[in-house]
């Protein structure tokens, strides 16, 4: 018998598992899901942006007809028994609790306050507006400056400052103040030759994900609950709700439906717990969805940051000391990913002597959520603007002040860590190569170079594969698929085993039917679960090969599996394929199956270069980017198309942060652009393709050599545009975004 | 108040009944602004009077001295039009820039005008264009020129069951063109920032013998400049004369500063667009269309 | 009070009660249970909701159910004939061009409505044909790329007819 001979698949680009479904309208997401007897919840949300809450009425509420619960604090658990860990921070459960529903306050305009189940979607608003509650109004904060100020309202009396020498005897508005380094900065200075201290702000931007937060409950008679909802982590979710509730969290089922869109923005929770005391309480499945409006008012955007990063070095551009200060907006409740901004702002350079201070700042603005490697894009924004206006000073091509200092294999970083099998070179060398850095500039035109970086996360994946009639693998994981893992799983599994891709089925199974997962961000899953599932694969090999000998009644040594078939080497008439496996597992030992769990304490960073050319029209401050070319190092691309498409959507977000998005609040604290209309990201007329590099230096921990790509795409492209602009239109702008109006008003100050 | 009712009219007599009984009556044309305002509750409607069934509110028509346009023809059917587009560039382009693709498939002149935003895109080209807009109510039909219709910021001069029937607009001369540019920070889908028309008429020595320029979100409704228009007349085209005319211009403006940006871009920009505006009409009018 | 309304919907009869202010949206997603053109933003701002309305591309929520009166609709789910895709979901799967898939819906609409027009359009045109989708995951370069091979692979096999 001939066996065919398995040509791998992974780097190849085959269509999606779930792509069919996905383009004729049949996949379901968050809001696709009804159950009979369903009911619609609706939430209450602070007209406030700093109040307390005197008392909370539902009485006239709760007599309307077909109003059928209404959920307060008072649904909520009042102490929880540790942080929940999860994602790649732990949660504050009296925070977490207190975003979900406000208990003593209200913290920002749109602070969820109450929760209402009715029979129509109608019925629930109105019902809404007969619930009274009555407020106190506090003075509002809503800047850095305003929340530090020492006569500032403080928004949480029991926060004392943590990481200052000494504990305060005050309450204040900053949560906590970090500090990493490495060297002796006093000594770096002093051998500077030229030191440059700029400021950088950025503003408040949102990941924008087109679908809103949805999910539907139901709790059964027998406190058994099922949720589905569209998240980054079911998991965490099943883990939220448990504690906000007071829950066993093995009752509650949770299927992540397909996600339009997380990018860190779904990996905590806002309706689902409210859903599932609404339906606790009426007895009724609950359906509950966000409006647009209500993402952007009270879900949680990136921080607005103010970085201050002072830089010496050498005449020949070689640089010592790095210095910054990162002033981060958590929002609402401290959380700011101020400290992981530090872990990034200064790695990607070798210089000795490097220190970054990190300022955790409570505001009346929605609490932040993760956004795409959080705080390293406006880290990034700091770090390579001020290196780009360095080399403009001391006479040095951008990219080769780059060359000059990129950090390499061995270097110890601020955050502890020593670098290994880092990408940087090779991504630096792919620039200055490419095309794009040597095509030549028409008037009003600028280019900028950038770096980024993000060190990416392991953590804890469970896969489990199946054997089924037929010969068919079917893949069964538990990390949310927002980018196209499981087609990057189904490939892995598919050269692991040895046979062809479309045998494996991959799903996203529910938390009751996979092990435990951590939620899907961090760039972990291609890598975490991916090792998971090759795992479980290799021990589907054993039992293949212990099953096949078995069959043969000869030693499992003999057995080797390869190309999808096990064979004896000491006899060649004994061939079997999984589809005889299959079948002879009822007259064997039953069903053939595998597992593979995973808690990967080693992640792989990975480095990126990203190069733009943008153009600026002096009349009117309008700018276009005419050119961007994204260079990363992916370790092992397992499906080329899908990390392209990380490396392409990332450029665009950076490229909206950078021109157009921000969060406007009025003097009240309100939210002036809660739409698409005004909240503006780029559409397709407003950008050129987006050419991208994959470099390939492959992690070795990971049986592929895949390192994570998703987050990184986003941390250079701010800086990169930046400084393109600034080039194109001779000015020096450090503040984001660069809108029109900004852009203008600095071209004509120039003169 | 709650949305009680939905009604289709076939007839004006029908529909102008309907607009003056119905509590709380809204004219639902296209619906893009509408439907928008009565979810977010910046208007109150309760009920739609939807017009886009009655004879001749859709449809372009070429007539001996105008083109008459259906007040609820969608600007996706303006914006492909090639007659009208050859008349008249400017305003089928100012009707091709309302909104996305999907937007135009619905948005109309009739709710463009009648929203009465100061940054509604068609008003300008239709302004300096001389249109004049039909209104139909219970007195019968009366015709003002499209600059009359707007007191402000969301504000008509309709009355009680009055609603825009149809958009008229001379016949172009020959050398006579106009253009409309709008200021926006994406390339698509934003409300106007600054909004400029030029209408210019030409001799056969390339004189200008008639000008009117309009501008949009510069002040509470759309902003013609006489004073500026006369500059222009007798002239070349010349930078001179151009410069006067937009340094008039400039300062009668009226902007706000909003999230869409400040007075002074838009005071600036208006000035830049309006010298664009001029010179691309200039061109047009020359080549004798 | 409730509105009696009668349309075709991809091609059947479709009848159905709606309340006056109900968009067109809300009846396909709730009453219809056709939940493939989707809610993205209620306010016509982001296109996930694209649909034909007798052959002319619209935002679903831009359009109140009663209007549906004597209409054709076409939404995402009647763009397929059965199994055999139409040659733009056909490339947007080959070229992977979509990562969530949210906005895909309203691209394959959009993009269709753009083709049925307009058989050769070029980069920019097909750009502004889609600059109200909204996609935030793909930086738009794929799709733009499977919307361009789609057409040519749609001239061609016209001209094979020809």
């Amino acid at each position: 018998m001939t066996i065919a001979t398995h040509i791998p698949v992974v780097g190849s680009r085959p269509p999606r598992p779930d792509g069919a479904d996905k383009v004729t309208g049949r996949a379901r997401y968050g809001a696709d899901f009804s159950l009979p007897g369903m009911v619609w919840g609706a939430v209450l949300r602070s007209p406030h942006a700093h109040a307390r809450i005197l008392g909370i009425d539902t009485s006239a509420a709760r007599a309307m007809p077909g109003v059928l619960a209404i959920v307060t604090a008072e649904d909520m658990a009042e102490s929880f028994s540790a942080d929940v860990a999860a994602g790649e921070s732990h949660v504050d459960m009296q925070d977490l609790s207190r975003n979900v529903l406000a208990r003593e306050k209200v913290l920002y305009h749109g602070h969820a306050v109450a929760a209402v189940a009715a029979t129509t979607q109608r019925l629930a608003k109105e019902a809404l507006r007969a619930i009274r509650v009555d407020y106190e109004e506090l003075p509002a904060v809503l800047d850095i400056d305003a929340a530090l100020h020492p006569d500032a309202p403080v928004l949480h009396p029991g926060m004392f400052t943590r990481g200052l020498p000494e504990t305060p005897s005050k309450p204040s508005n900053l949560a906590s103040r970090l500090v990493m380094q490495k060297g002796d900065l006093e000594q770096g200075f002093a051998e500077s030759e030229v030191i440059m201290q700029r400021t950088y702000t950025c503003a408040s931007a949102h990941q924008g994900y087109i679908e809103p937060h949805a999910c539907l409950a139901s709790a059964g008679a027998d406190g058994q609950i099922d949720i589905w909802c569209c998240t980054q982590g079911h998991f965490a979710v099943r883990s939220y709700t448990a504690a906000l509730l007071g829950i066993e969290p093995a009752s509650i089922r949770v299927t992540a439906t397909e996600i339009g869109g997380g990018f860190g923005g779904k990996t905590t929770v806002y309706l689902e717990p409210l859903a599932v005391a609404l339906s606790r309480k009426s007895g009724r499945p609950v359906k509950m969805q966000m409006s647009r409006e209500d993402v952007f008012r009270a879900t949680g955007p990136g921080s607005a940051t103010r970085i201050t990063v002072k830089v010496g070095a050498k005449r020949d551009g070689t640089l010592i000391a790095m210095d910054a200060l990162m002033e981060y907006e958590a929002g609402a409740f401290k959380g700011s990913p101020a400290g992981a901004g530090a872990m990034t702002i200064f790695t990607a350079y070798a210089a000795p002597h490097q220190r970054a201070v990190a300022l955790d700042i409570v505001v009346n603005k929605p609490k932040v959520a993760a956004y795409r490697a959080p705080g390293a894009p406006q880290a990034a924004h700091a770090t390579e603007c001020l290196l780009n206006e360095l080399a403009a000073e001391l006479g040095i091509d951008p990219l080769e002040l780059r060359f000059r200092n990129a950090t390499r294999n061995g270097t110890p970083t601020v955050y502890g860590a020593t670098l290994r099998d880092i990408g940087l070179q090779e991504c630096l060398e792919a620039a200055r190569a490419h095309p794009h850095w040597s095509a030549p500039l028409a008037a009003h035109q600028g280019r900028g170079v950038a770096v980024g970086f993000w060190f990416n996360h392991g953590a804890q994946s469970s896969a489990s594969v199946h054997l089924v009639e037929g010969g068919k693998i079917l893949l069964q994981e538990g990390t949310p698929d927002i980018g196209g893992s499981r087609a990057s799983m189904a490939l892995m599994a598919a050269d692991t085993l040895g046979i062809p891709y479309t045998d494996i089925h991959p799903m996203v199974a529910d938390t009751a039917s996979v092990g435990y997962n951590d939620m899907t961000g961090g760039s972990r899953v291609t890598y975490a679960t991916g090792y998971a599932v090759v795992e479980a694969c290799r021990d589907l090999i054993a039992s293949l090969r212990a099953r096949a000998a078995a069959v043969w009644g000869v030693d499992p040594a003999r057995v080797e599996w390869k190309d999808g078939t096990a064979t004896d080497i000491e006899d060649s008439t004994h061939v079997l394929g999984l589809s005889a496996l299959a079948a002879l597992s009822g007259r064997m030992e039953g069903p053939l199956s595998g597992q593979g769990a995973v808690n990967l304490k080693s992640a792989a960073p990975s480095f990126s270069v990203n190069i733009a050319d943008v153009e600026v029209d002096p009349d009117t401050g309008a700018s276009k980017v005419l050119r961007f070319t994204a260079i990363q190092d992916a370790g092992r691309a397992i499906h080329p198309d899908f990390v392209e498409g990380q490396l392409q959507g990332g450029a665009v977000q950076g490229i909206g942060w950078a021109l157009n998005e921000e969060y406007r609040f009025d003097a009240k604290g309100v939210l002036e652009n809660p739409g698409f209309l005004d909240y503006r990201m780029p559409v397709a007329s407003d950008l050129p393709m987006i050419d991208t590099v994959i470099v390939e230096v492959p992690w070795p921990d990971h049986p592929f050599g895949v390192r994570g790509v998703g987050e990184t795409p986003i941390c250079a492209p701010m800086a990169a545009v930046a400084s393109a602009l600034n080039a194109a239109a001779g000015t020096a702008i450090r503040d984001l975004p660069l809108s029109p109006p900004r852009v203008l008003s600095a071209i004509l100050a120039k003169g | 108040m709650a949305v009680r009712a939905y009604r289709a009219p076939r007839s004006i007599p029908e529909a102008v009944s309907l607009l003056a009984s119905e509590p709380g009556a809204f004219a639902l044309s296209g619906g893009t602004d509408l439907l928008v305002q009565q979810r977010s509750g910046a208007r109150d409607p309760g009920a739609f009077i939807d017009l886009k069934r009655i004879p001749g509110m859709l449809g372009i028509e070429e007539q001996a001295a105008c083109w008459r346009i259906g007040a609820s023809t969608p600007c996706v059917d303006i914006a492909s039009h090639a007659g009208l587009r050859r008349e008249f560039p400017g305003l089928v382009e100012a009707a091709g820039l309302i909104g996305s693709k999907q937007v135009q498939g619905r948005a109309s002149l009739g709710g463009n005008l009648c929203n009465a935003s100061p940054a509604a895109d068609s008003v300008p080209a239709l302004v300096v264009n001389r249109a004049s807009l039909l209104i139909s109510g219970p007195q019968g039909e009366r015709r003002i020129a499209a600059e009359c219709l707007t007191l402000g910021p969301g504000r008509t001069v309709l009355g009680s069951g009055e609603f825009l029937s149809a958009v008229e607009i001379p016949r172009a001369a020959v050398r006579q063109a106009d253009a409309y540019l709008r200021f926006i920070p994406r390339t698509e889908m934003d409300i106007a920032v600054v909004g400029a028309a030029a209408a210019l008429q030409l001799d056969a020595e390339g004189r200008c013998t008639a000008a009117r320029i309009a501008l949009g979100a510069v002040a509470p409704t759309v902003l013609t400049v006489p004073e500026a228009d006369a500059v222009l007349i007798g002239t070349h085209l010349d930078t001179d004369a151009v410069a006067a005319c937009v340094a008039i211009a400039q300062s009668a403006c009226n902007p706000i500063s909003d999230r869409r940006g400040t007075a002074e871009f838009r005071r600036h920009v208006a000035g830049v667009l309006l010298r664009r505006v001029i010179a691309i009409a200039a061109q047009r009018a020359a080549q004798g269309v | 009070m409730a509105i009696h309304v009668h349309s075709t919907i991809n091609g059947q009869a479709a009848e159905f009660l709606c309340e006056p202010d109900a968009s067109a949206l809300d009846v396909l997603r709730d009453t219809l249970g056709l939940t493939g053109s989707k809610e993205g933003c209620n306010s016509g701002d982001c296109g996930s909701c694209s649909v034909l309305l007798d052959g002319s591309l619209v935002c679903a929520c831009l359009v109140l159910g009663a209007e549906l009166e004597g209409r054709e609709l076409l939404t995402i789910e009647g763009v397929a004939a059965g199994s055999e895709l139409h040659p733009l979901q056909q490339k947007l799967l080959e070229h992977n061009a979509l990562q969530c898939g949210i906005c895909i819906p309203g691209i394959v609409i959009a993009a269709k409505a753009l083709l049925d027009r307009d058989p050769s359009p070029d980069e920019t045109t097909v750009r502004f044909a889609l600059a109200g989708n909204l996609c935030r995951c793909t930086g738009y370069d794929k799709i733009i790329r499977a919307v361009l091979d789609a057409a040519a692979t749609m001239r061609d096999s016209a001209g094979a007819h020809a």
